[in-house]
This record gives structure tokens, C-alpha cells and sequence, in this order.
């Protein structure tokens, strides 16, 4: 017998304990994507059960299947266009009148549907019951008790979805929505009028479109045109008298008395099937909230939990950060000692394995984070810190929840920019995603140190702490010119549920944390891999051309020794030496050098040489970078002799005013190749990730043009 | 009176939800129809968002928001 296959969606508000049940039927058989053409999540599982094979896709939670946010668009295309087989709507029983919203609306779809009506012991602890058996009689659809964060219930969940799936009687048509006399007439007379103009070719269903039009949907009336372009223009000029003549008869838009004949219809089956013996709800999460969104103590405790993050992510994650590091360092060694000297050993040294391992290096921290911010997701918290903080990020046209990816954005913009995934306005989330890099990373903070501490000495820290504030100033103009032009408008009205504080389950932060650090590994590995080899391309090619008169490109350390031995009898610190001449010289000969030299006449008037430029366009791979290329290029030793490099510098002819246009320039300029590859792969174009290396470099180069300029006419030097 | 107006601790009865489309739409959504009770649970720290209680959950509105709900017998 071959397997059978069935599709099965879950739908359901946010908060209603959809995740756990998805998790709960499938396990760690997880693929997580992204929905078509947009950056929502989409997760989708596997199992077989009794002998059928079944696809569990979890819809995005949402309120309602009016197409407002893209969450919603996606959920209800997804019903309208894939047609699942069963959808399991998931009912919140402490929240039943706001859940059969959503789940008239499916029903309003005609789907195949059935409730899991979910932590009705939560309900009935608070003296709230409900009568399945009579829900199941008014909307004519089974009702399976379940409590998703115990795992109960699902067999039972599963039997009767494949169940339906295979029953042959179709949906019932008579439970549904029943609108006032009015609206129930001019429903009629659309829907014949319609089918009297397409007979029957209509692709969904003749009541939910005329249903649809007299609420003026505007996805829907454009799928109608484009099914029947001829029709659809008649159908919808009836559909518009219609509803003219329904504004006049109501005086308020039909859309708006629908959706209160909807909750009225909902609070008539709320009556039948619930009983409720204590009126106001006395719960722990009350008291809770009492103390966390407290006047007084509020804010203090916000502000910890945020440290307490932010510690465990740079902090704690710096160790394991180190351990990779230094297992990176092992196999690029035991790369170098196992192949030959060439292109090739230079190529998977310093291009694959420095390349990957400045990707793989970050995982520590994006997995702490990431189970940071599903903590505070689980729990219920990351609303209240919106909640918080949304007067503040209000007034930069943000929504509260920004708040979290920008602070992020201190330690490193990768996962700053992912955790902007927490916001669910498009526009919310690329306005984020656009001012975060200007939120000082902690890569660039050596290059401020060895800049500062050559040239400010004493005040190195207040110059330090200037930049930082520089770059909050830059965001919240960024913020605010953004919103009134290019992010119009649509700042997301503030309206959020703040649900129960609940007990997080492991099971789903683990799933949620790996999640989401798969994905980075996955997509970043990819761009961070070509990105370094092609920077390694630059700074390797044309091979520079020896300085040893019979030395070939192959034979240079051979003929380095000959010649070191020739003048100082071998001594260590000459090979030393002729190495970062070499070094020296294959930077200014590479391609990069030459880009350098091309690019000087840019990087003049902002006081920054040949040299700097160079270190500055290397540091796209990554920040720490551009104080590593500088050593080399002033011959100052690797790393570690931060004085050697700043007394470098300083006889190159870097003044103090240059060393500080050259950080504000560091601080502001285009964000490093992962923060790059996250801006991509977060906003999903590559329009907002070359807008936001323009914008960025574009801000970078007149502020330093400002710093450096201003300040000559001012008289320092 | 508007939602706005009142004190913690306060009651009181929808009357009209205001506003623009898209906001008038999600509030809607959410529950706050005509003849609902709302409950003010809380201003936040800074005095803004509000937290409502209906129909027994919470969710926060900004206060200018609110202001265009139209309340009636406040108690």
C-alpha cells in the first residue's frame, strides 16, 4: 500500500501555546525557513503516523486573517492557495472569545477544521469551564482537549486530524458567522450576482469573497481581477454600492460593524459553553508584573536582566570564544606545517580557515544570546521590556522592542541585527537593522584603544566614551530621518497582548536557540567564505615582486634566509624583520595596496594616508582587522606591542586630530562583512544591504570630513 | 470620555473605537469592541503605554492611542 500523505497547518493566536504543541508533534524533525518572499519564519515538520505520512506546518500567530501584517497575509494565502488538508486551530481556553476570532475566520475559509483547545487545566484552575462537547455541537467541528506545555493530548490531536482529513463529508456550511439581516442581504446578493457573472469559475469560495469585498480586501479584489478581469470590474463596482449603501444604512464603515457582529456571534457561543465562577482573575503573573513593571523598580530591574544578558553573551561566551580561536590557530598551524609552501597552503590558510573561523568564532555568542532572548520570549518578559522602554524608542519612530537588538548592537552586530527579528513590522525591522551598526561593536574597540591611548593619553577613555555617544546621537537622527521619509509612516501601532509570565519549557528554548544559530551558521558560512577569499585574493595577488634579485615568488624564503645570513649571521630578529618587509611589501604591491593608492585621494581630506585607507577597506572582513593591517603596514610587529605600533604611527605623520577622524570614521563606516551578510539575509534584499553601506560610509566620511577640517580651522593639529 | 482619561484602577465601557484604519482595525481585533469592559491595570514607568484588562488578558496601547477609544460609565 503506498503511504499516504497529508498536510496539516496550525493556526493560532501568539501566546496561545502553539509553539510547544508544533514542537510536541514534531520533535526535533524541524526545517525552519522563511516564507516565500518575506522574512517571516516558516517551520515545518515531518512524522509518520499509522501508517501516514503527515506535514505539520505552523502558521504564523496572529490575531485575525485580515491581511494587515505580512503574518497574516502569509497565513491565509497559505489556506487559500495550498489547501491543507486538516487545520488544527489552537484555542487558548483563558482566552476563548479572542481565539474563536481567528478560528471563525477559518472556519469563514471553509477548511477542514479542528480545535485543540489548549491549557483548559490552566482555565479551570481559574474557575473558568467549558463545555467541549457543546462547542463542538455550535461550530460543527471536533474539539480535542490539550495541554501543550505537558505533551497531553497530542495522539489524540493526530488520530482526529487524520481522521477528518479522510472523511469524505465536507465542511459544514451552516455553523458559520451569522451577519445582521442587512449585511446578510447584501452577502446574498453579491454572491448571486457573482456567480451569475463567472458561473462557478471562481476560485474560492462565492460567500467568503462577497464576504471579503464588502470589507473592501484589497488582496482579494485584486485576485479577483486577475481571475476574471472582465467580471471582477462589475462584481466589484456592486461590491462597492453595496457598500456604500451599507455605510449609510450603519453610519460607520461595514468592515468595522462586521467585526463587531463577528465578536457578537463569538460572545453568544462564549455564553453557552463557558461558565465562570470568579469574575477578576487573582494569578501569580499579576503579582509578578507588580514587581517588573514596578514605577519605581521597574526600570532598575530592566536594566539588570539586560547586563545580566549582555555579561552572559561577551563575557561567559568569551571563553568558548577562545577555545575556538585558538582551535582555529591549530588548524590553520597544522595546515601550514602539512602543505607545502605555495598559493594553495595561502589559500586554505589564510583564506578558508581564517575566513571560516572568523564566522564559527561568533557561534558561542549567538547561541547564549539567542537562548537569552528565547528566554525572555518564553517567559512572557519581552513585552514588558517594550512595554518599558517604548516611550523612549517612540520617540525615534521605534517600536519598544527595538530596543533589545540596538543594545545588542554594542557587542556585536551579527546577532543584533538577527535578535531584530523579534519585531514584527516590516518597516520596525528595517529601520532597526539600518541604525544598529552605528552602535560601536566590540571589534572596534581595539583600534580605538590603540588610537586613543597614542594620541590622547590620559583622556583616551573620555574620547572613547565620546565615540560611543557619537554613534547613539548618529541613530536616533538616523531614526527619525528614516521615518519621515524613506520608512514612512506605518509606525506600528503599539496596540500588544502582554501575556502570562510563563514557566519557559527547555525543550523550546533549546529548539528555539539552535533554530536560529543553524540559520546563521548555515546562510553566513556561505557569504563569509566567498567574502574572505576574495580579501585574501586582493591581498595576495599580483604576487609581490621580490626584492631579492634571483628570488622567484616559490624560492623567497630560501633566498630570505641566504640574504639574512649574508648580513646579520642569522640572528632570529633579522628573519623577524626581512618577514615583515615582505609583508610590508606584498600589502602595497597587492591589490589591496593599489586600492589604497587608488582610493587616497578620497581618504586625504579626512587626514588618513595611503596606509590607513588600506587598513580601513581591509577591516570590511572583520574590525579587528584594521589595527592588524595597520601593524603591517607601518612594520610594527604583530599584534601585542600596541605601543610599537602607536610611536608608528606617529612618526608616519598621524597627528592627533587625524587619529580622531579616523576613529569617528571607524565608528560609523560600512558595517563587517557578517553584519553585511546578516543585513541581507534579515532584511531579504540586497537593495537595504547596499543602501546601508552607503548610507553608513556616506555618514562615516562627512563626519570625519567634519572632525578633521573643523578642527584645522580650529586651530588644532 | 477617552480611554486615555483614566486612572488605574478604573472601569469602563466601550462606547466607539476611533482612529484610523489600520489602528482602529487591530484594536478591534484584539477584543475592544462595543460594550467590552476595559480595566486599567497600569500606566508604565514613564507614564506611557497603558495597560488595559479585557476579557481577562492584558495588552498595552499607547496612551495616544487610547485617546482615541471612547469610554463610558467610568467606575
Amino acid at each position: 500500500m503506498p503511504a499516504r500523505h497529508l498536510t496539516i497547518a496550525l493556526a493560532g493566536n501568539p501566546n496561545s501555546g502553539k509553539t510547544s504543541i508544533f514542537n510536541n508533534l514534531t520533535g526535533t524533525r524541524q526545517k525552519v525557513g522563511n516564507w516565500p518572499g518575506v522574512t517571516v519564519e516558516k517551520k515545518e515538520g515531518h512524522i509518520s503516523r499509522s501508517g501516514v505520512d503527515l506535514t505539520i506546518v505552523d502558521l504564523p500567530g496572529t490575531y485575525s486573517l485580515t491581511p494587515f501584517s505580512i503574518e497574516e497575509v502569509v497565513a491565509r494565502n497559505y489556506l487559500l492557495d495550498e489547501r491543507p488538508d486538516v487545520v488544527i486551530v489552537i484555542i487558548d481556553a483563558s482566552n476563548l472569545e479572542r481565539s474563536l476570532y481567528l478560528a471563525t475566520q477559518i472556519r469563514e475559509l471553509d477548511c477542514k477544521a479542528l480545535f485543540a483547545l489548549n491549557m483548559a487545566d490552566m482555565a479551570r484552575a481559574r474557575g473558568t469551564k467549558i463545555d467541549d462537547r457543546k462547542l463542538s455541537e455550535l461550530l460543527d467541528l471536533p474539539v480535542v482537549f490539550t495541554v501543550g506545555n505537558r505533551n497531553e493530548g497530542m495522539d489524540q490531536l493526530l488520530e482526529q486530524a487524520i481522521r477528518l482529513a479522510e472523511s469524505t463529508a465536507p465542511p459544514a456550511r451552516t455553523r458559520r458567522v451569522k451577519y445582521s439581516a442587512d449585511i446578510e442581504e447584501a452577502v446574498g446578493r453579491l454572491t448571486v450576482f457573482m456567480e451569475s457573472k463567472t458561473d462557478g469559475r471562481l476560485p474560492y469560495l462565492p460567500r467568503w469573497v462577497a464576504v471579503k469585498l464588502l470589507e473592501d480586501d484589497a488582496i482579494v479584489k485584486e485576485r479577483l481581477i486577475a481571475a476574471a478581469p472582465d467580471a471582477g470590474r462589475q462584481i466589484l463596482q456592486a461590491a462597492q454600492a453595496l457598500r456604500k449603501h451599507l455605510t449609510d444604512r450603519f453610519d460607520e464603515d461595514p468592515q468595522i460593524v462586521m467585526t463587531d457582529e463577528r465578536y457578537g456571534f463569538i460572545a453568544g457561543i462564549v455564553r453557552e459553553v463557558q461558565t465562570s465562577t470568579t469574575q477578576q482573575r487573582v494569578d501569580v503573573s499579576r503579582s509578578i508584573d507588580l514587581v517588573l513593571t514596578h514605577r519605581l523598580a521597574g526600570f532598575p530591574i530592566f536594566i539588570f536582566f539586560i547586563w545580566a544578558m549582555f555579561q552572559l553573551t561577551f563575557t561567559l561566551g568569551e571563553y568558548p570564544v577562545k577555545w575556538i580561536e585558538a582551535g582555529v590557530d591549530l588548524t590553520a598551524g597544522a595546515g601550514a606545517s602539512l602543505m607545502p609552501e605555495g598559493l594553495l597552503r595561502s589559500l586554505v590558510v589564510d583564506g578558508v580557515i581564517a575566513g571560516v573561523g572568523s564566522v564559527v568564532k561568533f557561534m558561542p555568542n549567538i547561541l547564549i544570546l539567542f537562548f537569552c532572548i528565547a528566554l525572555f520570549e518564553d517567559t512572557g518578559y519581552m513585552a514588558r521590556s517594550a512595554f518599558l522602554m517604548d516611550r523612549i524608542m517612540h520617540l525615534i519612530g521605534l517600536h519598544g522592542k527595538s530596543f533589545i537588538p540596538m543594545l545588542m548592537g554594542f557587542g556585536c552586530n551579527v546577532p543584533a541585527i538577527m535578535a531584530a527579528r523579534t519585531l514584527e513590522s516590516e518597516k520596525d525591522r528595517i529601520l532597526t537593522i539600518l541604525i544598529t551598526p552605528f552602535m560601536s561593536c566590540s571589534a572596534k574597540l581595539p583600534v580605538y584603544v590603540v588610537l586613543a591611548g597614542a594620541f590622547f593619553g590620559a583622556r583616551a577613555g573620555t574620547v572613547i566614551f565620546g565615540l560611543y555617544l557619537l554613534g547613539i546621537v548618529l541613530s536616533i537622527l538616523t531614526g527619525r530621518l528614516f521615518r519621515s521619509t524613506l520608512l514612512k509612516g506605518a509606525d506600528a501601532p503599539f496596540v500588544m497582548e502582554l501575556p502570562p509570565y510563563r514557566m519557559p519549557m527547555a525543550k523550546s528554548l533549546l529548539i528555539h536557540m539552535w533554530d536560529r544559530s543553524k540559520l546563521f551558521l548555515r546562510k553566513m558560512g556561505k557569504v563569509i567564505l566567498l567574502g574572505s577569499v576574495i580579501v585574501w585574493a586582493l591581498s595576495s595577488f599580483p604576487r609581490a615582486v621580490p626584492t631579492f634579485p634571483e628570488g622567484a615568488a616559490e624560492s623567497r624564503p630560501a633566498a630570505a634566509v641566504s640574504q639574512a645570513q649574508g648580513s646579520e649571521v642569522g640572528s632570529p630578529e633579522a628573519v623577524d624583520e626581512i618577514g615583515r618587509m615582505q609583508r610590508t611589501q606584498q600589502a602595497e604591491n597587492s591589490y589591496i595596496g593599489r586600492l589604497g593608492r587608488f582610493v587616497e585621494p578620497v581618504f586625504a581630506p579626512l587626514g588618513i594616508d595611503w596606509r590607513g585607507g588600506v587598513s580601513l577597506i581591509s577591516g570590511f572582513v572583520a574590525k579587528e582587522i584594521v589595527v592588524s593591517t595597520m601593524g603591517v603596514l607601518h612594520a610594527a610587529g604583530d599584534g601585542g606591542e600596541e605601543d610599537a605600533l602607536g610611536k608608528a604611527l606617529a612618526a608616519s605623520g598621524m597627528t592627533a586630530l587625524s587619529a580622531l577622524s579616523m576613529m569617528v570614521f571607524v565608528l560609523l563606516y560600512l558595517p563587517c562583512l557578517a553584519t553585511t551578510a546578516a543585513i541581507r539575509r534579515e532584511t531579504g534584499s540586497y537593495r537595504w544591504m547596499f543602501f546601508s553601506i552607503g548610507y553608513s560610509t556616506t555618514v562615516a566620511w562627512v563626519a570625519a570630513f567634519l572632525v578633521y577640517q573643523g578642527g584645522r580651522l580650529l586651530g588644532f593639529s | 470620555m477617552r480611554l486615555s482619561e483614566l486612572k488605574e484602577g478604573q472601569t469602563a465601557t466601550v462606547v466607539r473605537v476611533g482612529g484610523n484604519g489600520l489602528l482602529r482595525r487591530r484594536i478591534q481585533e484584539m477584543g475592544v469592541v462595543k460594550g467590552t469592559d476595559l480595566y486599567v491595570e497600569k500606566y508604565a514607568p514613564l507614564k506611557d503605554p497603558m495597560e488595559i484588562v479585557l476579557k481577562g488578558f492584558h495588552i498595552s496601547l499607547r496612551v495616544e492611542e487610547a485617546a482615541d477609544i471612547v469610554v463610558e460609565n467610568v467606575r
